[in-house]
């Protein structure tokens, strides 16, 4: 399977980062911007960021570092995103990510081996009322229990 | 006859199934020769019956639910002989708990297409913009004030007087802007609006920017809620279409635009200051107050910023006047509440009811109690920063000042409930351990204290010197609470100490309620 990102490309880059300049406040768009492309946000994007918009490269690499969602590196080929908060701790949720860890041998934060699933806490989709619940590669899901778990982690690996 | 058919495109709905739901009635209706009408709706918020179909009858809408993909093909054959079915819940509006509901803001949510402003209008929806057309900034203004409306963010402050200042102050551009950064677990509804009814946001911020000089709205939400963005923005792009975003809203002489952004994973932007130094695209660290946003806000203009329900309440206000909604409430709490009940509850989701309700009513009747089906033991109100309730206090009313007189808070309105398997020093742990992890890092006694706090609270659980580390957690919650610069740091104490105070058996090595459980 190919990966659903392009490889970093500098004038690409560039494209992407003039396409939102003009915005006010632009910092965390193009960000955003930048890693939907990539699937990360590639490090020499950094100072090209900086000089479009007028900032230091620290300032820019202080936002970038600020923020959970922005990735230095590409993810696995595919997220698993466990809601690790409260109302899905109340629901059973710190059983069912210890058992995704065991299931795919990594502690939550990390990438496999062969580079298939990575395996990240969020704090809280909003899926409360339907808890515990998850996100794989986007897509939503609500109710998990051990069944619905294992076809989620069987689906990743694939 | 085309058959009109209502699916959820909440993202409480997909995440059990809705889209699948859909897919399943198309391909059942062609295979049986009928033909059908999918309307891609908001949730009615009674999650435990989602994906919850509804067919337009001639008696009303006729709800289902929980359907599978499935059920589609016996699903139609109901519909169509309008004959019985094992999921049929009846005339939707007639279900007992929607029924007993005050549905102000919610009152389209999970009824109409969030897409289209020609239903909006047709339930209602605009009026309230073209009746503010129609007065004053100062008669707008008496009215949001006379409401009684309170910031629906958790903070509660008047939203009449918010506005005002801003109304007063001069400047060469003014903003406004919608804290849709629900972080909070156990709260879903400015995503359920922004999914199911994205319009009355649009008309409530278009009304606070005519009434305050603001010709420019931001809506900041979460990139945790996909769905919300893009319905927003598709909302966005409809309003702008018909008109009622841009210039000449409406055909007056007030223009106003509105652009979604879109936050990356920090908890603490729901802080308002933090929130717009994110917008400006900074590092989302707090600010020191004052100057308020009122008077130094976004870009340094003055700024409105109100949560999505505050902005979601408005235009019920404006169009049926200030007295209908504050004849609803008690005290110095007015009008309507959407209360959020999650985590192990068996009948969760969205109530929207007048203040004075008590915890228990909404717990145990509403509620339903557990999922479990085991014994409520505590439950946390206002999201990672509110209080955990024992039974002892579920006659508590839900209102500000009752909340705060209990040393808790209603924030944004979540409860999540927990049954009798909950290790309260466990949760207490994760209080501070969520505060160490996003703390902006500004102040001192958020961003140490929390740490700290993580680390005494694991001495106490693995029984070193008890007594000593709890009197330690307690002064070290006091530092916080009134040294932080923000809620976060603030308020990471409310669920910590009640916790310590309402639970104090679970505090020290192997609690022996649970060893008696196992």
């Amino acid at each position: 399977m190919t990966s659903a990102y392009e490889p970093w490309n500098e004038a690409r880059g560039a494209e992407i980062i003039a396409e939102h300049a003009e915005l006010e406040g632009a910092t965390l768009v193009i960000l955003h911007a930048l890693q939907e492309a990539f699937g990360y946000v590639p490090e020499p994007a950094i100072p090209m960021v900086a000089s479009t918009l007028n900032l230091s490269r620290a300032e820019v690499h202080g936002v970038f570092t600020f923020y959970h969602d922005f990735r230095k590196a590409p993810a696995g080929r595919h997220v698993l995103k466990l809601c690790r908060a409260e109302a899905c701790q109340a629901a059973g949720g710190d059983a069912l990510a210890a058992r995704a860890e065991a299931k795919l041998g990594v502690v939550l934060g990390n990438t496999t081996a062969d580079e298939r699933v990575t395996l990240e806490p969020i704090y809280c989709l909003g899926l409360c009322a339907t808890a515990p619940s998850a996100m794989l590669d986007g897509r939503v899901v609500g109710r998990l229990d051990e069944a619905r778990l294992d076809a989620l982690v069987r689906e990743a690996q694939r | 006859m085309t058959m009109r058919l209502f699916v959820p495109r909440d993202a409480g709905a997909v995440a059990v199934g809705a889209d699948e739901v859909a897919t399943a009635l198309q391909l059942a209706a062609e295979k049986h020769g009928l033909a059908i009408e999918i309307v891609r709706t908001g949730s009615r918020g009674l999650y435990w019956l989602e994906p919850m179909v509804e067919v337009a009858t001639a008696a009303g809408r006729i709800a289902f639910g929980p359907v599978s993909a499935a059920d589609a093909a016996s699903l139609l054959d109901a519909m169509a002989a309008d004959g019985p079915h094992p999921l049929r819940l009846g005339v939707a509006d007639e279900i007992p708990w929607l029924k007993r509901q005050t549905r102000l803001t919610f009152a389209r949510c999970g009824v109409v297409d969030p897409r289209s402003v020609e239903d909006y209008r047709a339930h209602g929806g605009y009026r309230g913009l073209e009746r503010a057309l129609t007065l004053s900034p100062d008669e707008i203004l008496a009215d949001v004030t006379a409401s009684g409306l309170r910031g629906r963010g958790g903070a509660g402050f008047p939203t009449g007087i918010k506005w005002k200042t801003v109304a007063q102050a001069s400047a060469d551009r003014k903003y406004i802007v919608c804290n849709a950064d629900e972080g909070d677990s156990g709260t879903f509804a400015d995503r359920m609006i922004m999914e199911g009814d994205p319009f009355v946001v649009i008309e409530g911020m278009t009304i606070a920017g005519i009434t305050v000089g603001a010709t420019k709205g931001y809506i900041y939400t979460r990139s945790e809620y996909p769905h919300a963005v893009e319905a927003m923005n598709a909302a966005i792009a409809a309003a702008k279409r018909a008109g009622y975003l841009g210039a000449r809203i409406g055909g007056s002489a007030h223009s106003f635009d509105l652009e979604v952004r879109v936050g990356a994973g920090a908890y603490v932007c729901g802080e308002e200051t933090s929130l717009l130094e994110s917008i400006e695209g900074r590092r989302g660290i707090v600010r020191a107050k004052p100057p308020l946003p009122a008077h130094k806000g976004l870009f340094g203009r003055p700024t409105v910023i109100n949560n999505v329900l505050s902005f979601a309440a408005i235009p019920f206000i404006l169009d049926n006047g200030a007295k209908a909604y504050a004849d609803f409430g008690m005290g110095r709490s007015r009008g309507t509440m959407p209360i959020q009940l999650a985590g192990n509850v068996k009948h969760g989701g969205l109530f929207e009811t007048a203040f004075g309700i008590t915890l228990g009513e909404l717990v145990d009747e509403i509620g339903g109690g557990s999922f479990t089906g085991r014994p409520v033991r505590a439950v946390q109100v206002g999201g990672p920063l509110g209080a955990y309730f024992p039974r002892a206090l579920f006659d508590t009313p839900f209102d500000y000042e009752a909340f705060a007189a209990r040393d808790g808070l209603i924030g944004h309105g979540g409860i999540v409930v927990f049954d009798d398997s909950v290790d309260m020093a466990k949760q207490a742990r994760f209080a501070m351990e969520f505060c160490a992890v996003e703390s902006c890092g500004k102040c001192t006694p958020c961003r140490i204290g929390s740490t700290r706090g993580v680390e005494t609270i694991e001495k106490i659980i693995r029984g070193e010197r008890v007594a000593e580390n709890l009197a330690l957690v307690e002064d070290l919650c006091n530092t916080m609470k009134f040294g932080s610069l923000c809620a976060l740091g603030g308020f990471t104490p409310y669920p910590v100490l009640s916790a310590l105070r309402h639970f104090r058996d679970d505090f020290g090595p192997a609690p022996a309620r649970l060893e008696a459980a196992e």
